[in-house]
């Protein structure tokens, strides 16, 4: 008994000696980022809507317009916008179409001048990126809404496969019952979604681009696994949304430091 | 005379680490309030004591380091590499100041790639 009071009593001393010589202090940090782009001249903001293309699955125009108007209501100083999301490809493909009209050689881009009617890759997305150049345009849309900061660009969001070896921990009991897991190097085809927007940041004064980025974002899955489009499209949007935000406003980054005495 | 003056010198050398390790010692005391006002998120207080604590002792690693840490999170980033520069030049092989430094320079790097075009 008094053996085994002496042992607790020792591991006691051990302990808070230990804690004793602690001298460091890892503590959670909110870093904040300034924004990218000075948004000060404008109070409000206008989401006009996106040249999407790729998959029927999802209406990406309208569901990117919606998401990034509702981070940006509760994520921004900006006053959002409600408006209609525009149907920016069959805006594009009528002016197009009106300035071919005009033109006795057929434009740039399109085989005939006129703009495809479905966009299934980037190459045929090319042919609407003029529109962004269009400063009379926004111009006009600028002035219908007061003067906005205007959020456009395009959207591809398209279904992707890739076969490969995929590396997985895979568990199993050994000789004396133990468990186990071990890294497993098996081959796999996987199915999945690219969603590459470019988001488009426009002054509504004076109809110019003031910023754009681009971003590509994968995601696969198992053979077996059944994901639906539209909540793929949600993850790869959610890995951007901060990147977004972070254009307009200062955002902050978790992470964390150590402190020391 | 000879010996009075070996004598004052001996007391003069034996003196100094004594001097020494009270300003450090007035620097920890700086040090460890910071960290509990810090803790509280007071991290304005915990930069006045960290300053207070390099001014008494400019060799304190730690103390720079902790300065690096409140002026990155006031986001300060010019002053908080300075002094992690200094943290990391006076304990060049502490891991935990290494890591805090890779952690700022991370987030310095994607805070300044990309500019407006």
């Amino acid at each position: 008994m008094t053996a085994r009071r002496a042992s607790r009593l020792a591991s006691l001393i051990v302990a808070l000696g230990a804690a004793g010589c602690t001298t460091f202090y890892e503590i959670p940090l909110d870093t904040p980022t300034p924004a990218k782009l000075d948004v000060s001249a404008f109070q409000r903001v206008l989401i006009v809507g996106f040249v999407a293309g790729g998959t029927d699955e999802v209406d990406t125009n309208l569901e990117t317009v919606r998401l990034l108007r509702s981070q940006l209501r509760t994520k921004s100083d900006l006053r959002v916008i409600e408006a209609d999301a525009v149907p920016l490809a069959e805006v594009a493909a009528s002016q197009r179409a009106r300035s071919a009209e005009g033109q006795s050689e057929p434009a740039a881009g399109g085989q005939d001048g006129s703009t495809p009617k479905r966009i299934r890759d980037e190459k045929e997305l090319e042919a609407y990126e003029p529109i962004f150049a269009d400063v009379e345009y926004w111009k006009k849309l600028g002035e219908e809404y007061q003067n906005p900061l205007i959020v456009t660009g395009t959207i591809m969001f398209t279904p992707h496969s890739q076969s490969g070896f995929v590396q997985r921990d895979q568990e199993f009991y050994d000789s004396y019952g133990r468990r186990v897991v071990q890294p497993v190097r098996t081959y796999m085809e996987r199915k999945g979604f690219i969603l590459k927007p470019k988001f488009i940041f426009i002054d509504g004064r004076t109809g110019t681009t003031m910023y754009a980025e681009t971003f590509r974002e994968q995601v696969l899955y198992n053979p077996q696994q059944n994901t639906p489009a539209l909540s793929s499209y949600f993850e790869l949007m959610d890995r951007l949304i901060p990147s977004f935000l972070g254009t307009l406003s200062s955002q902050k980054i978790r992470g964390t430091r150590t402190l020391l005495k | 005379m000879r010996r009075a003056t070996a004598l004052i010198l001996i007391v003069l050398f034996l003196a100094a680490p004594l001097a020494a390790a009270g300003s450090r010692s007035d620097a920890r005391a700086q040090v460890e309030f910071g960290i509990s006002v810090a803790l509280q998120g007071l991290w304005k207080e915990a930069i006045y004591r960290w300053q207070k604590a390099v001014e008494i002792d400019p060799t304190y690693a730690a103390a720079y380091n902790n300065l690096a840490i409140a002026y990155e999170h006031e986001g300060m980033f010019d002053k908080a590499r300075e002094a992690y520069e200094q943290a990391s030049k006076l304990d060049p092989k502490n891991i935990y100041i290494k890591q805090n430094i890779e952690y700022f320079r991370e987030i310095n790097d994607r805070a300044k790639s990309e500019p407006p075009r």
